[in-house]
């Protein structure tokens, strides 16, 4: 199986750490796997995406152009991809900042208000985290085992304090219903 | 070996030039390569080694010159225009014969360009690039794996034939994460350097490393002498890759990000009846000549897939001996061919006739 996964969002709301994330999901998996960031001169508060591939057999291009999977963190990402998602695939939105719906109907499509939940929470800056939980839950593309042992790997040891936030932003996802 | 990490290009190919031995290096900072000066920055002083901001580019050059006069292992990295201002330390290099590492992390050109991936300075780092005649040997990763691979590999060639190396990258083989495996440190035997500026304590005779040579017949014994390195170089070193090769009618050539690209548009052709294959020079200088002169009877056509105008094209053309023709699949300026573009040329190649 592959999973062709698009973060996209704001430079500074962590589409770059969610995917790193993911991506050590998929290493801890031993399976094949790309991380690749847009690397314009970006900035906080200008748009930042990154590509993941999760596959079993060796990642050709690490470029996502016709994502599986988009999690579209602002109106501009979700503008700008939702047209290149294959049929079938899946959307995950994060609904406090995006008003508008989806319109493709032969993509599933997942609601999250992780903005709005990051903060009630008391956790702000992890909105990316708990649409990681969600994207964990819904689409299969990594398992819920390695979630303790993958942030490990990307909280780094300056930084460890940051490590049980993390976990709880991830749980929220995870178990948010609609 | 040890456990596979998550890494990004730019530090695999610094933490693998520490593990081979590479304890100086010299730079300045330059989009999308700074990871490399980054890691080396933070990890030299803690290991006894040196890490240098050098006030320009020239500078970082002309100090690796100087280390590699010392016999110890040593590099360098930028990206295109910094790599275009190194010119005339790598040319003192080649005429001096000092093995060192000098890495490109390709960026969108001419001039300052972009800081998008880009292939468009083959030409500089296959045909001179600096002035008189010289080569360097030119590898070129196409994943985070051959990054930390081609590294070493790099320095152990430079140092066996005694002229510089370049890690020919791009912009998306620096930025992007990979799984790799890296060797233990201390396993890299390296080769003694008896011709090195080191002090003779009085018991020797004088080392010079010098490129100035007034005579000209002494010039030309040089040239010609490295030349004939260059030779077994040619005979011995060129390396690359074969995928679906041997039924094949049609033959990709690419190399670094566009090869990676286009092995996805030859499934795609293979799943549509077309038999192309790919061969992924990972030498440039020496380019893979024996491959592609055997392709050429056997295929119908090749193309070359680049990140450039067309640069490489030219060598597969040669070593093809106008057999059969070359068409040509790029993007520049930062741009890069996506399956789909490939899968249209190589579908134009087949005419439609499968």
């Amino acid at each position: 199986m592959t999973t062709q996964l698009l973060i996209a969002g704001f430079g500074g709301q962590g589409v770059l750490f969610a995917g790193k994330f993911i991506a050590y999901n998929g290493l801890l998996e031993g399976r094949q796997l790309s991380w690749l960031p847009s690397y314009g001169p970006e900035m906080r508060g200008g748009t930042a995406n990154c590509s993941v591939i999760l596959s079993d057999e060796p990642v050709g291009s690490p470029i996502v152009s016709n994502p599986d999977v988009l999690i579209a963190m602002n109106l501009p990402s979700l503008d700008k991809y939702e047209d290149a998602v294959v049929p079938g695939g899946m959307i995950f939105v994060d609904s406090t900042l995006i008003e508008r719906k989806v319109k493709r109907d032969d993509v599933k499509v997942f609601y999250v208000p992780s903005t709005r939940l990051a903060n009630e929470i008391g956790l702000p800056t992890l909105a990316n985290m708990i649409m990681v939980g969600k994207f964990i839950k819904e689409s299969g593309a990594v398992s819920k085992d390695n979630v303790e042992a993958a942030l490990k790997k990307v909280v780094s040891a300056r930084h460890a304090d940051l490590f049980d936030a993390n976990f709880k932003a991830i749980d929220t996802g995870y178990n948010f219903a609609e | 070996m040890a456990d596979k990490v998550l890494m990004k290009g730019n530090e695999a190919i610094a933490e693998a030039a520490i593990r081979a031995g590479c304890l100086h290096y010299f730079g300045y900072p330059i989009t999308p390569q700074t990871e490399v000066a980054a890691y080396m920055a933070k990890r030299m002083p803690k290991i006894g080694g040196t890490f240098l901001q050098a006030e320009s580019e020239i500078s970082a050059i002309n100090m690796v010159y100087g280390v590699s006069s010392a016999g110890k292992r040593v590099m360098t990295s930028s990206s295109s225009p910094g790599v275009s201002l190194k010119q005339e330390g790598i040319s003192y290099l080649a005429g001096s014969d000092l093995p060192a590492l000098i890495v490109n992390v390709q960026r969108g050109g001419p001039g300052l360009g972009g800081i998008q991936p880009s292939q468009s300075d083959y030409f500089q780092a296959t045909k001179g690039g600096g002035h008189g005649d010289y080569h360097l040997i030119v590898l070129t990763p196409a994943s985070v794996q051959e990054m930390a691979d081609l590294t070493q590999l790099a320095f152990d060639l430079a140092d066996k034939y005694r002229m510089p190396a370049m890690l020919l990258a791009d912009g998306t083989m620096g930025q992007m994460m990979e799984p790799v495996e890296l060797p233990e440190p201390g396993t890299v035997k390296q080769v003694e350097k008896p011709w090195a500026v080191t002090g003779t304590k009085m018991e020797r005779e004088h080392n010079i490393v010098n490129s100035l040579y007034l005579v000209p017949e002494e010039l030309e014994k040089t040239n010609i002498e490295r030349y004939e390195r260059y030779k077994i170089i040619e005979e011995n070193e060129a390396r690359w890759e074969e995928y679906m090769m041997d039924d094949a009618e049609y033959c990709v050539v690419a190399f670094g990000i566009a090869a990676r690209v286009s092995k996805n548009a030859v499934v795609a052709a293979r799943k549509e009846g077309i038999k192309v294959g790919m061969i992924r020079p990972i030498t440039i200088w020496p380019f893979p000549k024996k491959p592609i002169a055997k392709a050429a009877d056997q295929v119908k056509a090749f193309i070359s897939v680049e990140l450039s105008m067309g640069q490489m094209i030219e060598d597969i053309r040669l070593a093809a001996d106008c057999k059969k023709p070359v068409d040509l699949c790029n993007r520049v300026g930062g741009m890069i061919p996506s399956p789909e573009q490939v899968l249209e040329s190589i579908k134009k190649a087949a005419g439609g006739n499968k």
